[in-house]
C-alpha cells in the first residue's frame, strides 16, 4: 500500500455515464441530470457500495453546467476553452493555462472575488498534463465561492498570483514545496515546510509515504533514517 | 486589493527606505522560544529596537498530514485531523466530517448536529481561554493564566466524560457523533455556562482597563481590513479590523442557522481590539451553547452510512469557522475507499503570513504581543 500510485479511474462495471469524472468535458448534461444538492437518493446505498456491479444502485451526484451572467461574460472573452460546472452545489471553472493570470486578475478586480482562500494542486501521474492547479476564491460582496482549475505538464511553470492576492505568497510556496510546481514572478520561490536542501516533492503520487531524503537526514541530523 | 506597495512590503529584501545610520541588525528568535507558542523561528531585521521586517521559518512540526490522508480510508484519517490544531481538536473534526459528508451527499441527524454545536462552541471557549492565558503571560500579566486554566479545566472534564479524551477528542464520526451523550451531560453543560459567564467578567476586570495591558496592546500590530482580505486573514483578526464576517452566519453549517448570536467586531484592528473581540466571542459562544442545550432534540445520532465509504468521483471544498479563522478541507475522491487528495486550508498558516506586515515599525517586544494576538498553533501551521 505504501508506494501504491492511485489514479482516479471510474469504478468498473458501473454503466453510468453520469458518474463520469467532473473534468469530462463532453457530457456535462448527462441523461440523469438532477440538481446534485437536491438529489434525494444520491448517497451510495449502504451495502451495495462495496459491490460496484449492483444494478439497482442509484446514480451518484453529477456535475451540471453552471450558468450565470459572469460565466457568459468570461466565455465570450476566453472562448470555448472555458468550462463552467457545478458539482454538489459548488461552482468551478476549468480554464486553459494560457488564461492565467488574466482571468484571475479579472475575477479579483471585476467580479469582486477579492479573497483567495487557497491555492493547491493535485497530481494525476497517468495524465499527459499531470497537475491540476486550483484556486479557491471567495467574494465577500456576493457571499459566493468558486474554484478555478487549470492543467499543467510536469516541469511546466505557471504565473504567480501573488501580485493579485498577496496572501497567495505562502500558499504558492507550499504548492512548490509539495509538488515542485514553479510559479513565475513569485517574490520568493523557495520551500516553506520542508528544509531547503530536501530532495523530492512529497505530495507527488510517485513519492512513497515512508520515503525520505536519506542523505539530508544523515548530514543534518546525524542519524540513519531507519529505512 | 491590488496595491503593489503591499506586495513589496512583504518582500524582505527591499526595505521601504534606507537609514543614514543603517546599523541593521539581524536577530534570530526561536525556534525554541516560549513566546512563539511552539516551534516557530522568526528572523528579525532591526534598526535598534525597531523592526524593519521579519521572516518566518516554519515546518518544524511538519508531519505530512495530507500525504498520510492519501494512504488511509476516510474513517481512518479522522483522528489525524485532531492533531493539527490540538487546542481546538473538536473544530478540526467537525470540518473534516462535514466535508466528507458533503462529498457522500449525506447529512448528520439533528441531534448529532446539536451535540456537535455544543462541543464545538465549548472548544471555542477553551481555545480562547488558552489563548488569553498565554497571550497575557507573554505580555507580562501572569495572573490571567491561572484563572483561564482553572476554568478551561471544566470544559476538558466535560470532553473527558463525553469521549474519554481531553485534547485530541475524536468526538465526531462521519455521519454523526461517535457517542451518545452521557447521563447528566445537559446538566453539566448548563452548570458550566452558569459557572463561566461571571469568570469571563473576571478576566475582563483583570485586563480591560489595566493600564499596563492597554499600553502594551493599543495600536500594536495594527492591520487594516483591506490588508486582511488581501492576505486572506480570517477569524477574530479580520473581525477586529471591522469586517463583520463569520462563516457561521455567512454560510451556515451544522445547525447554526437556528441560533441567535451576534458577530462581535472591532474598529482599529489592533491587539487590544482583537482581545475585545475574542472576549465577546466567548460570551456569544455561551449564548449558542445555552440555546443548543435547551433545544437539543431526541433521535438518532448517526445517519445511515455504509461501513465502506466510497464517495462518487468528484471534489469538494468545505470550510467552517474554527476559533482561529476559516478552516477548510478540499477533498478529491477517485471513487475508492481512500481519498485521492486531502488539502487542509489552515487558518493559522495563512494568518501567520500577516505577521511581517503587522510588526513593521513596531518594537521587538511588540513582536511577542503580535504573535500572541494572531493566536497561531504551530501544529496547524506545519501540519
Amino acid at each position: 500500500m505504501a508506494d501504491e500510485v492511485k489514479t482516479p479511474v471510474p469504478p468498473e462495471g458501473e454503466g453510468k455515464p453520469a458518474a463520469e469524472k467532473p473534468q469530462a468535458p463532453d457530457k456535462p448534461a448527462a441523461p440523469a441530470v438532477a440538481k446534485p444538492t437536491t438529489a434525494p437518493d444520491a448517497k451510495p446505498a449502504a451495502p451495495t457500495a462495496a459491490k460496484p456491479a449492483a444494478p439497482a444502485k442509484p446514480a451518484g451526484p453529477v456535475p451540471v453546467p453552471w450558468e450565470s451572467p459572469m460565466v457568459e461574460k468570461l466565455r465570450r472573452q476566453y472562448g470555448s476553452g472555458l468550462e463552467a460546472q457545478t458539482y454538489l452545489g459548488q461552482n468551478y471553472l476549468r480554464v486553459d493555462r494560457s488564461t492565467i493570470p488574466n482571468i484571475l486578475k479579472q475575477l479579483c478586480d471585476e467580479e469582486q472575488f477579492g479573497y483567495c482562500v487557497d491555492v493547491t494542486a493535485v497530481h494525476y501521474p497517468k495524465r499527459e498534463r499531470q497537475f491540476d492547479v486550483i484556486w479557491i476564491l471567495y467574494s465577500f460582496a456576493k457571499n459566493e465561492r468558486m474554484r478555478v482549475k487549470t492543467e499543467i505538464k510536469d516541469g511546466e511553470s505557471i504565473p504567480s498570483s501573488a501580485s493579485i492576492w498577496p496572501g497567495t505568497n505562502w500558499l504558492e510556496r507550499e504548492v512548490f514545496d509539495m509538488f515542485g510546481i514553479k510559479f513565475d514572478g513569485h517574490p520568493d520561490m523557495k520551500r516553506i515546510l520542508l528544509p531547503d536542501g530536501w530532495k523530492g516533492h512529497p505530495l507527488r503520487k510517485d513519492y512513497g509515504i515512508i520515503q525520505q531524503d536519506q542523505e539530508w537526514v544523515q548530514i543534518n541530523l546525524g542519524i540513519e533514517s531507519g529505512q | 486589493m491590488n496595491d503593489p506597495t503591499l506586495v513589496s512590503r512583504l518582500d524582505l529584501d527591499t526595505p521601504e527606505k534606507t537609514y543614514l545610520d543603517a546599523n541593521e541588525l539581524i536577530l534570530n528568535m526561536g525556534p525554541q522560544h516560549p513566546a512563539t507558542h511552539g516551534v516557530l523561528r522568526v528572523i528579525l531585521r532591526l534598526d535598534g529596537e525597531k523592526v524593519l521586517g521579519l521572516e518566518c521559518v516554519i515546518g518544524y512540526l511538519h508531519r505530512g498530514v495530507e500525504k498520510i490522508a492519501e494512504h488511509r480510508t476516510y474513517t481512518m484519517f479522522n483522528p489525524y485531523v485532531d492533531r493539527m490544531d490540538y487546542v481546538a481538536a473538536v473544530s478540526n473534526g467537525l470540518g473534516y466530517c462535514e466535508a466528507v459528508e458533503k462529498l457522500l451527499n449525506i447529512e448528520a441527524p439533528a441531534r448529532a448536529n446539536y451535540i456537535r454545536v455544543i462541543l464545538t462552541e465549548l472548544n471555542r471557549i477553551a481555545s480562547h481561554q488558552l489563548w488569553l492565558g498565554t497571550h497575557a503571560l507573554d505580555i507580562g500579566a501572569m495572573t490571567p493564566l491561572f484563572y483561564t486554566f482553572r476554568d478551561r479545566e471544566e470544559i476538558l472534564k466535560i470532553f473527558e466524560k463525553y469521549c474519554g479524551a481531553r485534547l485530541t477528542t475524536h468526538a465526531f464520526r462521519i455521519g454523526g457523533c461517535q457517542y451518545e451523550t452521557y447521563d447528566g451531560f445537559e446538566k453539566d453543560v448548563k452548570k458550566f455556562v452558569a459557572f463561566v459567564a461571571p469568570k469571563i467578567d473576571e478576566y475582563e476586570e483583570l485586563l480591560t482597563t489595566n493600564r499596563i495591558w492597554v499600553e502594551r496592546t493599543k495600536n500594536v500590530g495594527t492591520i487594516s481590513a483591506k490588508d486582511c482580505i488581501a492576505l486572506g486573514v480570517t477569524g477574530p483578526v479580520l473581525r477586529a479590523s471591522g469586517v463583520k464576517w463569520d462563516l457561521r452566519k455567512a454560510q451556515p453549517y451544522a445547525v447554526y442557522k437556528q441560533f441567535q448570536f451576534d458577530v462581535p467586531t472591532g474598529q482599529n484592528g489592533d491587539t487590544y481590539d482583537r482581545y475585545l473581540v475574542r472576549m465577546a466571542e466567548m460570551r456569544q459562544s455561551l449564548r449558542i451553547i445555552q440555546q443548543a442545550v435547551d433545544g437539543i432534540p431526541e433521535g438518532p445520532i448517526m445517519a445511515k452510512v455504509s461501513k465502506v465509504m466510497k464517495p462518487a468521483i468528484g471534489e469538494i471544498y468545505h470550510s467552517i469557522e474554527a476559533p482561529k479563522g476559516e478552516l477548510g478541507y478540499f477533498i478529491v475522491s477517485d471513487g475508492s475507499t481512500q481519498p485521492y487528495r486531502v488539502r487542509v486550508r489552515p487558518p493559522s498558516f495563512v494568518n501567520l503570513q500577516a505577521l511581517d506586515l503587522m510588526c513593521r515599525g513596531q518594537l521587538v517586544a511588540d513582536v511577542i504581543a503580535v504573535i500572541g494576538t494572531l493566536d497561531i498553533v504551530l501544529g496547524e501551521v506545519d501540519r
